[in-house]
């Protein structure tokens, strides 16, 4: 069971929190624009890597607020957690 | 009653208290101290219980936890515990205890059959050979013959506690590497919890015979208990079990009560440092026969006699391959017994111990193994040959202590996800990296001699000091005497392979020729051969065979035991019980009750209350009237005259702001921002997947002000959606969101006269169709109250939403009967409400929708498709698989028997004898009678299914088979007349 740090409230128990997945890319601007495979890419596709990854969680028993956080996915080391100020850009569709 | 094992003085029992308990029906007695175990080797039992699979005869082979024979159950009726091992029992007054195994009994087990005939039942026996005609088939008379014990019926009678806790040291063990520890930390002002799973503190100071500063070490684990409860932030807790180790520390302990209320505590412990001290569990020996009452680990010989001043037998042999079971040897002749013979596999021992046995002038048979045993409810002698095979001779025995060198206790830095790495001086597998904020000492951490260890430990506890800011001197340990020199050097097992009846796993009757099975058979990788020989997956894990196993898989597959690794220890370390994870979470504790605002009202008026998250009236039976009939009268009434239905659970979702409009349009598939100010729309929202993930309708109170009412059930989840899809992919969107749910009651007048009703309760709200049509809203006051009406129906009929502050619900409600009473006004629940609803054809998102339910398949795709803006969802309802033909899809069946009644669930079913097995073309979804056309109906899905009204389908419905015919999904009033009334 994780400890985290709300970047609003300061360090809570997991059981406070929720998972939001790994963090993606927004939402694409025009999804009628995008192939089936470019959809399913946003949809699905993700890094899922071996260390380091950027999550979203949200604090859903406290104050209500979605972070980032970067966590290790080998030792669930918990690098960093900051308040979601810069969205990532939109989903760009990539020429692979 | 006497007591023909037990010494006249020694061990720590209270011989001024005795206790009496039974055994298998038979009455014992023993003494305050004793465990299980040590009371009835005191009283001469030989037999505990009888082996997992082939029912041999099984005694007591340890001295703690890791206990993998004498398996028994102790308590009677809904008290019952299963699968006790019997040194982990602490007698008490009264204790009942009986063999779990063993049938008609432990003495007597027709069971034996399997193991005169055990060439029959090898590994992987019941998968290979209980395949025909099922496994099913066959699996009752495997469990009454296999298994461990039975199952309660009962529920638990007992009570049990949960603590969270939160300190800087936490301590598992207290031999001597955590009593210094402890002591250490304690004085740096550390808030240290000091964890024993046994009864009492000390660990292996319990039962061997050190000097610690010129005392026997009994007395110095008390002054070091004494000084610890003299400081303030330190808890010791006994009869405590580590069970595991989770992420970033979090600790899970099973405290078991004495003289509590309560049996057992679960705590959950949130540790800035963890120190192991965990000890070392030594290991049996592999030679045919090993498994006999009477073969007992050497350490456990030393507690026995030691500790409980209990003597396990009479003529003793000892088989070792490394030099702490010559402790044994010397521990018995102090209490004047000679051992007959020791059996070393090394080729020599140390000066020291062979000048020692000279003195006590004891036989000692160096490069010898054992090479059979003989007896059958005990061990009668020991048949010896040479490493290479050559018989030596037999000595009769009724006590083989055994000692195949030690393992230290890794399992939870393990479950910590520290790597281990294989020593060979000692043969066993030793920490390796250690996670951060984990440390391990002693006998754990592979450390030999006292001497070594407490000053280990020491240097371990003022580092942990240091790193959490209380610097501190390193004490110094007390000075050891009287200990014998221990040597790690244990020699490799030299195995005869040839011997298939050798145990490698005691609890679950694994031997050697399963191991060599196995790797014909390919299971070489260790985790593989774990899983198909069951080794180490018993009750005891593995404790004192595991390490001997893997050894033995190196030499079967010609590996060396470090290349064979070992399996993964997961948590728990013992096993839980489910009551204490659960605590006071039971019954009317597992979850709040809520209630609905009216519920006193509801209550009075005889409601039947049934849980849908919320207590909400089912039916409201009259006198003495049956459920269907209160129901059916329910839905005539609405269908007639008018009813009224507390609908409060119904999500009251505010969503406001200036782009209150915009953001509702991208979630609904409908058009909201057309949608004027005052008027009412039903939407669906969806997944970005394209499935339905709810229905309701949206309110538009003024241009910036919507209130969404969602589906009761789905209330938090919307606005948990709402909320992410806001903060993460909207921000720059001016909207707030906010859940009025419990805020309002809203109450549903529906029916002919549900006008006149609410007209008699006083508004000032103009009712007439034309101010207030179907799907519009008005706010104004109904009985003085601010009220917001909406005409929204879920019936089919004329029908309005009053919502009033929740404190009034119960007036209102009592002052909607007494108004309604001369229209022949009726409540109605849950029940009737959804037959209302389904003969309407209106969806139940969750009963008539699944996980792949598109708009399409529900007949609103063409609000979809009208819809020229994105919306969430939107691009995926144009991938191929959610425009194919053959989509399960909504219609509506009804039996051509009208009075056949149809439920939800049945399949439709094609092929020509239409009988499972056989592929399903679809499933009903929702079906009820229904008392307004007098017939049965259901709502289903089925592939293409507009496109197949009319046609006749066999519908499989339990084991009845009938013929249903395909209609469109609405059943009564199809041109909505009754809703403009
Ligand atoms: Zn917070």
């Amino acid at each position: 069971m994780l400890r985290i740090i709300c970047p609003y409230c300061g360090l809570r128990d997991q059981t406070e929190f929720r998972f939001g997945g790994e963090s993606k890319p927004r939402r694409p601007s025009d999804p009628a624009a995008l192939s089936d495979t470019e959809w399913a890419g946003y949809l699905f596709y993700r890094e899922n890597p071996r260390g380091l990854l950027n999550e979203r969680w949200v604090h859903s028993y406290g104050c209500g607020q979605w972070f980032e956080l970067v966590r290790d996915t080998v030792t669930h080391e918990l690098k960093r957690s900051a308040p979601l100020v810069d969205l990532p850009g939109p989903h760009q569709v990539s020429d692979d | 009653m006497t007591e023909p094992a037990r010494l006249q003085s020694g061990g720590v029992i209270d011989r001024r208290k005795p206790i009496t308990f039974r055994f298998n029906g038979k009455t014992y007695r023993g003494y305050e101290g004793d465990n299980l175990a040590s009371a009835l080797l005191a009283n001469g039992v030989d037999v505990f219980a009888r082996s997992f699979k082939y029912h041999r005869p099984r005694g007591v082979f340890s001295a703690g936890e890791e206990e993998p024979c004498a398996l028994v159950e102790t308590g009677e009726g809904a008290s019952r515990v299963p699968t006790c091992r019997a040194p982990m029992v602490p007698l008490t007054e009264g204790l009942v205890a009986n063999s779990q195994t063993g049938w008609p009994s432990v003495d007597f087990d027709l069971g034996r059959v399997i193991d005169f005939t055990h060439g029959l039942w090898p590994a992987g026996f019941y998968n290979k050979t209980f395949k025909w005609p099922s496994w099913q088939s066959w699996e009752g008379l495997i469990r009454k013959s296999a298994g461990l014990g039975r199952p309660l019926t009962e529920p638990d009678p007992d009570h049990y506690e949960q603590v969270n806790i939160h300190c800087d040291l936490l301590i598992c063990g207290s031999g001597p590497a955590g009593l210094m520890a402890a002591l250490t930390a304690g004085r740096a002002g550390l808030r240290v919890m000091l964890v024993e799973q046994a009864e009492h503190f000390g660990g292996s100071l319990n039962w061997e015979q050190y000097q610690l500063d010129g005392k026997p070490c009994t007395e110095w684990v008390e002054q070091v208990l004494e000084q610890l409860r003299a400081m303030k932030p330190v808890i010791t807790l006994q009869r405590t079990t580590v069970t595991g180790i989770y992420d970033h520390n979090v600790t899970t302990l099973l405290q078991r009560g004495q003289d509590t209320d309560w049996r057992e505590c679960f705590w959950t412990v949130r540790p800035k440092h963890i120190l192991l001290c965990s000890g070392a569990i030594e290991q049996g020996l592999i030679f045919p026969s090993n498994d006999r009452p009477g073969i007992m680990l050497a350490s456990a010989v030393r507690h026995y006699l030691n500790r409980y001043a209990v003597r396990p037998g009479n003529r003793v042999v000892v088989a070792t391959n490394n030099d702490t079971a010559y402790q044994t040897v010397f521990d018995l002749a102090r209490e004047r017994l000679q051992v007959e013979a020791v059996i070393d596999c090394r080729e020599t021992v140390s000066e020291a111990l062979l000048q020692r046995l000279a003195d006590l002038g004891t036989t000692l048979l160096t490069n010898a193994r054992i090479r059979g045993t003989q007896g059958s409810r005990r061990i009668r002698s020991v048949a010896i040959e040479d490493n290479d095979g050559k018989r030596i001779g037999t000595k009769k025995c009724d006590l083989l202590a055994v000692s195949g060198g030690w393992a230290p206790r890794v399992h939870l830095l393990a479950h910590a996800r520290g790597s281990l790495r294989f020593d060979e001086v000692s043969q066993s597998f030793l920490p390796d990296a250690l996670p951060r904020e984990i440390s391990i000492t002693g006998a754990a951490n592979g450390t030999a001699g006292l001497e070594e260890l407490l000053a280990e430990s020491v240097r371990a506890a003022c580092a942990i000091a240091g790193a959490l800011g209380k610097p501190m001197e390193q004490p110094k340990p007390p000075i050891v005497t009287a200990a014998i020199t221990e040597s790690r050097r244990v020699s490799p097992a030299n195995l005869d392979t040839t011997q298939p009846r050798q145990w490698i796993d005691l609890a679950h009757d694994v031997t050697l020729g399963d191991a060599e099975l196995a790797v014909r058979e390919g299971f070489v990788s260790v985790e593989h051969f774990k899983r198909y020989t069951t080794i180490g997956m018993s009750v005891d894990q593995g404790k004192t065979g595991n390490l001997n196993a893997f050894i033995a898989l190196g030499a079967l597959t010609g590996r060396p035991a470090g290349e064979v690794g070992t399996t993964t220890f997961r948590p728990p370390y013992t096993p839980v019980t489910l009551g204490a994870i659960a605590g006071r979470n039971i019954g009317e504790f597992y979850a709040p009750r809520r209630y609905l605002p009216a519920h006193l009202t509801h209550a009075k008026l005889n409601a039947c209350f049934e849980d849908y998250d919320w207590q909400r009236p089912d039916y409201y039976p009259l006198d003495k009237e049956s459920a269907e009939a209160a129901i059916q009268r329910e839905v005539t009434t609405v269908r007639n005259a008018v009813g009224v239905f507390d609908n409060s659970p119904i999500g009251k979702i505010e969503v406001c702001g200036p782009d209150a409009a915009i953001f509702l349009d991208r979630l609904y598939i409908n058009n909201i921002l057309s949608l004027p100010a005052g008027r009412i729309r039903y939407g669906l929202m969806l997944n970005e997947n394209g499935v339905i993930i709810d229905d309701g309708v949206c309110i538009r109170l003024n241009e910036d002000h919507f209130l969404v009412n969602s589906t009761s059930a789905a209330v938090s989840r919307i606005v948990a959606l709402m909320e992410q899809w806001l903060q993460c992919e909207w921000p720059e969107l001016r909207v707030l969101v906010t859940d009025r749910t419990s805020d309002w009651a809203n109450f549903t007048l529906a029916g002919p006269r549900a006008r006149d009703t609410l007209s008699a309760l006083g508004t000032n709200i103009d009712l007439a169709p034309a101010a207030l049509p179907h799907m519009a809203v008005s706010t104004g006051t109904v009985m003085g109250l601010e009220a917001r009406v909406a005409r929204v129906s879920f019936s089919g009929e004329l029908s309005f939403e009053v919502n009033v502050p929740a404190l009034a619900a119960n007036d209102f409600l009592e002052a909607v009967l007494i108004a309604g009473a001369a229209h022949g006004i009726a409540p109605y629940g849950i029940e009737a409400l959804m037959i209302l609803r389904t003969e309407k054809g209106y969806l139940h998102v969750g009963s008539d929708t699944d996980g792949s339910s598109t708009p399409d398949d529900v007949g609103w795709g063409w609000v979809a498709r009208n819809k020229s803006r994105d919306f969430i969802g939107r691009r995926s309802l144009y991938r191929e698989a959610n425009q194919a033909a053959g989509r399960k899809q909504l219609i509506g069946l009804e039996t051509l028997d009208p009075g056949r009644a149809i439920h939800a669930g049945g399949h439709l079913l094609i092929g020509k004898d239409r009988s499972p097995p056989a592929e399903t073309d679809g499933w009903v979804t929702s079906a009820c009678y229904s008392p307004t056309l007098g017939r049965y109906i259901a709502l289903a899905v089925l592939c293409s299914g507009p496109d197949r009204i009319g046609e006749i389908l066999t519908v499989c419905d339990g084991n009845q088979r009938f013929n249903v015919k395909v209609v469109a999904p609405v059943f009564y009033d199809p041109e909505n007349k009754r809703l403009e009334n």
